[in-house]
């Protein structure tokens, strides 16, 4: 078993509804689907978020697309609009859920495109 | 029967790009659909609506329409918008004078209305707080094929489902009963890949991003849509960005809460029913949707005043960086104090040092920015707490700088936007669609 960052496993996005904070996390194939869908349960995620969500966190899964979503109520200070927040639109909850560290066979984390992939800073020089 | 319809998503937000525009139009597309209204949007409409009463629309609206006419008066395209916000009837007659300033002949612009559910308050018949500013429920997509079915060429709405302005004109072309659960929810899961524009074609792409082909011109997309309800998403030649299987289903699940039962005005869609193929070369096949019949209530959205806010950043060096943004915050926040300033809310976010999550790093920023944001309840007192950030140039910890030109603390008012269910029937009893001939 290796421990990895979701980073090197996964794809994430969020969005909002109001207070609710809405996120998608990708798997690229059906054995990192299993993997995910074993470790990042609703209860880590709210535990990862810790303050900043003060609502429920519920778990749905989309298999089709190798997807889990996790909607997490009263997690955006009372909503765009409201909010006192920089990130009053909880864009940058999917990368803090990429930071979360889980258990992943040595195959599955060998196995992963993503791994080590990281933007270079060279390309955008002026 | 009809072929394949083609539909270009042509915008996805109030302020998106309007060079995109253009590629989708000349790609080909039978409708051009821009969905101008987030949530947000609707608070930053109802402030400009404050302002001015004949305002309240997305101003971008007569760009956007610049751009089509020439298409449109061909009758190669006609164009679904919902840039009305929170006052289509103003943005119809501005839709209408930027078609007369372009010499528009025999242009019919339809106008829906009755998606503002004030009266209703105001008839007794729902209740909504006295200090409410807007109250609008998402219509779906029946007045919109109403106005097709009478022969406009531009139809302009308030607030539509975003979707639903993409399902309208698969109603109108294939012939799709409202019962048809399935292909409806086939019109929902198109119409959400569409409605945000680059953000399906490699925009927030949260995979390798820096792949992106050609990223300072990421293209809009379109969708080649047959009467099953099946479509390839894909965008115009020659255009940047890429659309994959990530690219899409990124924004297949963005917002939609349970994936198996997105709720939508015109039907429950079920993406989780959805075959998602990637073809390669920027098209990717989308078939098989299941749906079901729709909430029977709309889903509406009421604003009302929540406060007022102001905020102020300030940058300094290493060394000590963060404890010196750490401290002048404290500053500013004990001054407020002791001049007994009332302060509802403190947000302190320290860019550089966890400003996002609170997130801690090992090594000592070169440079962190202090960002102190508050809440009040009227302006005067929200401007009053910025009075004393000036004196930290000389009597609070070294090496402040500035971090551009900000609003030093100008107040902005707040706005609390929460959702609410209505009866469909009596919002559909004060439905709108006037067709006038430009």
């Amino acid at each position: 078993m290796a421990r990895i960052p979701l980073r090197d496993l996964c794809g994430a996005r969020s969005g909002d509804k109001g207070d609710i904070s809405d996120l998608s996390l990708f798997a690229d194939d059906e054995a990192a689907f299993e993997v995910i869908k074993a470790e990042v349960t609703a209860e880590r995620v709210k535990a990862l978020f810790g303050s900043l969500v003060q609502g429920e966190v519920v778990r749905y899964e989309a298999a089709n697309v190798w997807a889990l979503k996790f909607v997490m109520q009263a997690a955006l200070g009372g909503g765009a609009p409201r909010s006192l927040r920089s990130d009053n639109l909880g864009k940058t909850f999917g990368a803090a859920l990429l930071r979360l560290e889980i258990e992943v066979p040595d195959e599955v984390a060998a196995a992963s495109v993503r791994r080590g992939r990281r933007a270079p800073l060279d390309a955008w020089r002026t | 029967m009809t072929g394949t319809v083609r539909i270009g998503g042509g915008q996805g937000f109030y302020g998106d790009g309007i060079e995109p525009v253009a590629d989708v139009l000349d790609a080909g597309v039978d409708y051009l659909v821009c969905e101008a209204l987030a949530e947000l949007t609707l608070a930053i409409l109802q402030k400009d609506r404050q302002r001015d009463e004949s305002l309240g629309y997305t101003r971008d609206l007569p760009l956007y329409l610049r751009v089509a006419l020439p298409h449109i008066l061909d009758g190669r395209t006609k164009f679904i918008t919902n840039a009305g916000g929170i006052n289509p009837i103003a943005a119809g007659r501005a839709a209408v004078a930027a078609a007369k300033a372009a010499g528009a002949n025999g242009l019919k612009v339809a106008t829906v209305v009755g998606d503002d559910v004030r009266p209703l308050a105001e008839q007794g018949v729902i209740d909504l707080p006295d200090d409410t500013l807007f109250a609008n429920a998402y219509l779906g997509a029946r007045p919109i094929v109403d106005a097709l079915q009478q022969g406009a060429d531009v139809v302009i709405t308030g607030r539509v489902a975003d979707a639903s302005l993409f399902v309208a004109p698969l109603v109108h072309e294939f012939g799709w009963s409202w019962e048809d659960w399935d292909r409806l929810a086939a019109g929902v899961a198109i119409g959400h890949l569409l409605e945000c524009s680059g953000q399906v074609a490699g925009g927030n792409y949260s995979g390798a991003w820096w792949e992106n082909p050609d990223p300072m011109r990421v293209g809009f997309p379109l969708a080649e849509c047959e009467a099953d309800g099946s479509a390839v998403i894909t965008k115009p030649d020659k255009t940047g960005g890429m659309v994959t299987f990530d690219t899409v289903r990124e924004q297949l699940l963005y917002e939609v809460h349970d994936p198996a039962h997105y709720l939508n005005p015109d039907a429950t869609a079920d993406f989780t029913s959805l075959a998602v193929e990637d073809q390669g070369r920027d098209r990717v096949r989308v078939s098989g949707a299941r749906g079901g019949p729709p909430p029977a209530s709309y889903k509406a959205l009421r604003c009302t005043p929540a406060g007022w806010s102001g905020e102020v950043r300030m940058a300094y060096s290493w060394p000590d960086a963060e404890a010196k943004a750490r401290a002048a915050l404290h500053f500013i926040r004990t001054k407020a104090e002791q001049r007994g300033v009332v302060v509802d809310e403190w947000c302190e976010e320290f860019f550089g040092a966890g400003a996002y999550w609170g997130e801690r790093s090992d090594c000592e920023p070169p440079e962190v920015v202090g960002r102190l944001a508050w809440r009040c309840a009227d302006a005067e007192t929200a401007s009053a707490v910025a009075r004393s950030v000036g004196v930290l140039g000389l009597s609070g910890p070294p090496t402040i700088s500035g971090t551009g030109r900000d609003r030093g603390g100008k107040p902005t008012q707040l706005l609390a936007v929460d959702p609410f269910p209505v009866d469909k029937a009596l919002v559909d009893a004060q439905v709108r669609v006037d067709v006038q001939e430009v």
